[in-house]
C-alpha cells in the first residue's frame, strides 16, 4: 500500500542530500560517537570499574525498578484510556483526550514541582503523609509518579488512532460466538493492537528510563538511594569524573539504540501488517 | 418464533426505531429492507443483543430475552465486514465459538478443529483451512464468516447486508447459496438490505422499513404488487410517479382522464403509481398519455424507453417490446397505462 501509492523518486540534488546527511551527522551521530569515546578514553578496565561502582550500580537498579513500575502501569492505563475513547462514546470524552496530551504540552519541570506541591512536607497531603510515615517525595514514590506522568501520552496516543480504525466489530464477533468480555479483550482485541502496543511500550521504556527534568525535580539526588541514572550521569560530570559519566551515559546511549533497532523492526512488521489487512 | 413487541430505540434525538412489532416464524427467511437511515440494522442489532431497545421487549419462542446479552441469546450473527479476526487462521476462526466455551462445555481441541473443517466443507471452502483471511476473495470470507456463525449452532442466523462488498456475479452465487444453505439447515434468518431486488428474490417475507417504522409486512409478491404506502411503492422496484387528480370518482391527468379505477380514493390531488412494464402503446386520445422520447436502449427482450409527459421535468420510464423498432429521441409516443395504483399527494411530499 505504501509502497505503490508513494512512488520514491532518485534524489536530484546532491547539495540537498549532503546538507541533510551532514547535519545529521554534526547534530546527531557525532555526540552519540563522543559519548563512547569518551567512556573509553581510559580503556576497558576504566569503564568496567565506573559501572560497578556501588552508586553507579543502585542508579542502574533504581532506574530499572522505576521503568519496572511505571510502563506497566502506563500499559494498563493507556489501553484503558484508548479502548473507552476509540469504542465508547461518553460525556467528557473530548477532555479525557486533551488530558492525555498534557504530559506533552507541559515542562517536564513543572510537573516534578506541581509532585512535590501536592506530595511535599510542605505541600497539600504534607501533613497527613507526614502523620502516617509516608516519604513521597525525595523517595522512590515520587520518582516513579514523576516518570508515570511524563510518559503517560505514548501507550494511549499509539492505541487511540489504532483502534479507532479497527472499530467494533471484531469485538462484538467475538462475544457474538458467545466469548466473555475477557476472552473478547485476549483473543480479539489485544492481537489487534500489539504491534501498536510493543511501539508504545518501547517509546514509552526509553523515555521511563532517559526522563531527567521531573525526576530531577521530585528526587532530591541523594547518593545511592534516590539517583537514576541521569541524574547519576549529571552528578559525575559535575564533579569533572567524565569518565564514569559517559560511561553511565553509553549505557543509555545504548538503550537508545536498541530502542531505535527494535521500532524500526516494528515499523516494518506493522507497516506491512497494515497494508496487506486493508480490504 | 421471534416476537418483537412495540420496540423503539433513540440516539440522543435521533429516533432509530419507534414502535415496531414484528413476528418471524421458525423457518423463515425474512429481509428487513429500507433506504440508510431507516432502522432496519438497528432492528437486527436488537434482535441479536448487541443494542438494546429502550421500550418495548423482544422474546424467542415466548422467552423474554430483552435483557439477555448477545452471548446468552444462541444468534448467529454476520456482519457487513465480516469481522474476521485476522490474526487466526480460518479454521481457528471459525473454531472460535466453540473454543471460548466454559471448561466442562468445551469440546476437544482435535474435535473443534475436526468440527470447523466439517463447516468449511459445508461452505465449499474445505482445503483453505490454514490460509489467514487477508489471502482470501471477499465472497470466501463472507463464506468463512458464515461457517463461523454456524459453527456455534444458532437457533436464529442474523446478517447485516450480507453481500453489499461483494461484486454483482460474486453477489448472485452466493444469494442462491445461502438460500439452499438456510432450507438445508432449517435456519430461522433474517437479513437487512437496502437492495429491494435481493430482498425480493431471497426472502419468504419482506419487512419494509422507513424512519424507524414498518411500513408493510409481506411476502415479495404482495409488496411489489400490492404496495400499502406511497412510500413502498416508490421504493421497491421500478416506478413511475405521475400527479393526478380525483375528480368525481375518476383519475385526471389535465384535461385527459385516466382509465385507473382511484379505488375509493378521495377526490383532490393525488399520484399515480405505474410500473415502467403496466403500459402499452395505444391511439392518441383522452385515455393515453403523450410522451415524448429522450433515450432508449435495449434491457433484455424490452427498449427501455426514457422520456417526459406533459412537459413535466420528471423522467418516466416505460418498457416496450423490442420486437417494434427502436424509439427515437424526440419521437413522440402515446401510451396507456394497463395497472397504476393511486396514493395521496401528501405522501409523495414525505418522502
Amino acid at each position: 500500500m505504501i509502497g505503490s501509492t508513494h512512488q520514491r523518486r532518485p534524489v536530484r540534488s546532491p547539495l540537498l542530500l549532503t546538507l541533510a546527511l551532514g547535519f545529521l551527522a554534526v547534530f546527531l551521530l557525532l555526540p552519540l560517537i563522543t559519548v563512547f569515546v569518551e567512556a573509553l578514553a581510559k580503556g576497558f578496565g576504566e569503564y568496567g570499574a565506573a559501572l560497578v561502582q556501588p552508586d553507579a550500580i543502585s542508579a542502574i537498579k533504581l532506574t530499572l525498578l522505576v521503568a519496572a513500575i511505571s510502563v506497566p502501569l502506563n500499559i494498563v492505563f493507556g489501553i484503558a484510556a484508548a479502548w473507552a475513547i476509540a469504542k465508547f462514546d461518553f460525556p467528557g470524552k473530548s477532555i479525557l483526550t486533551t488530558f492525555i496530551d498534557l504530559p506533552f504540552s507541559v515542562s517536564p519541570v513543572v510537573a516534578g514541582l506541581v509532585y512535590v506541591l501536592m506530595f511535599g512536607m510542605q505541600g497539600w497531603f504534607g501533613p497527613w503523609l507526614r502523620e502516617h510515615d509516608i516519604q513521597i517525595i525525595f523517595a522512590v514514590p515520587g520518582i516513579v509518579l514523576a516518570t508515570v506522568f511524563v510518559t503517560f501520552p505514548f501507550v494511549a496516543r499509539e492505541l487511540i488512532p489504532l483502534m479507532q480504525e479497527q472499530g467494533r466489530d471484531d469485538e462484538e464477533a467475538a462475544l457474538s460466538l458467545g466469548a466473555s468480555g475477557f476472552q473478547a479483550f485476549w483473543r480479539v482485541t489485544l492481537p489487534n493492537i500489539r504491534w501498536g502496543l510493543l511501539y508504545g511500550v518501547l517509546l514509552c521504556n526509553a523515555r521511563a528510563m532517559g526522563e531527567f527534568g521531573a525526576v530531577s525535580v521530585v528526587s532530591g539526588h541523594l547518593r545511592g538511594l534516590t539517583n537514576t541514572m541521569p541524574l547519576h550521569v549529571e552528578i559525575l560530570y559535575n564533579e569533572y569524573n567524565f569518565v564514569a559519566a559517559f560511561a553511565v551515559a553509553s549505557l543509555l546511549a545504548l538503550l537508545a539504540l536498541l530502542t531505535l533497532v527494535l521500532k524500526s523492526i516494528l515499523e516494518w512488521r506493522y507497516g506491512y501488517n497494515h497494508g496487506s489487512a486493508g480490504h | 418464533m421471534i416476537t418483537l413487541d412495540n420496540i423503539s430505540k433513540h440516539f440522543g434525538n435521533f429516533t432509530a426505531l419507534s414502535g415496531i412489532d414484528l413476528a418471524v416464524r421458525d423457518g423463515e427467511f425474512l429481509a428487513l429492507l429500507g433506504p440508510s437511515g431507516s432502522g432496519k440494522t438497528t432492528l437486527l442489532r436488537i434482535i441479536a443483543g448487541l443494542a438494546f431497545p429502550d421500550e418495548g421487549r423482544v422474546s424467542f419462542n415466548g422467552e423474554d430475552v430483552t435483557d439477555l446479552k448477545v452471548a446468552d441469546r444462541k444468534v448467529g450473527f454476520v456482519f457487513q465486514h465480516y469481522a474476521l479476526f485476522k490474526h487466526m487462521s480460518v479454521v481457528d476462526n471459525v473454531g472460535f465459538g466453540l473454543s471460548v466455551r466454559r471448561r466442562g462445555q468445551r469440546p476437544l481441541k482435535a474435535d473443534i478443529r475436526a468440527r470447523a473443517h466439517e463447516l468449511l466443507d459445508l461452505v465449499q471452502l474445505g482445503g483453505l483451512g490454514e490460509r489467514y483471511p487477508a489471502q482470501l476473495s471477499g465472497g470466501q470470507r463472507q463464506r468463512v464468516a458464515l461457517a463461523r456463525a454456524l459453527a456455534v449452532e444458532p437457533q436464529l442466523l442474523l446478517l447485516d447486508e450480507p453481500f453489499g462488498a461483494l461484486d454483482a456475479k460474486v453477489r448472485k452465487e452466493l444469494r442462491r447459496w445461502l438460500r439452499q444453505l438456510h432450507e438445508q439447515m432449517g435456519l430461522t434468518s433474517i437479513f437487512v438490505t437496502h437492495d429491494q431486488e435481493e430482498a425480493l428474490e431471497l426472502a419468504d417475507r419482506v419487512v419494509v422499513m422507513d424512519k424507524g417504522k414498518i411500513e408493510q409486512i409481506g411476502t415479495p409478491e404482495e409488496v411489489y404488487m400490492a404496495p400499502r404506502s406511497g412510500f413502498v411503492s416508490g421504493f421497491v422496484g421500478d416506478i413511475n410517479s405521475l400527479a393526478v387528480t380525483v375528480v368525481d370518482g375518476k383519475t385526471r391527468w389535465h384535461d385527459r382522464m385516466i382509465d385507473i379505477d382511484p379505488d375509493g380514493a378521495a377526490d383532490g390531488p393525488a399520484r399515480l403509481d405505474f410500473r415502467p412494464h403496466d403500459v402499452a402503446l395505444g391511439a392518441e386520445g383522452s385515455g393515453s398519455l403523450p410522451m415524448v422520447v429522450t433515450s432508449a436502449y435495449r434491457k433484455g427482450g424490452d427498449w427501455r424507453v426514457e422520456g417526459t409527459v406533459g412537459g413535466a421535468a420528471r423522467v418516466i420510464e416505460v418498457d416496450l417490446p423490442a420486437d417494434g423498432p427502436q424509439p427515437r429521441a424526440g419521437q413522440r409516443l402515446s401510451l396507456r397505462i394497463g395497472r397504476g395504483r393511486l396514493f395521496r399527494e401528501d405522501e409523495e411530499a414525505r418522502r
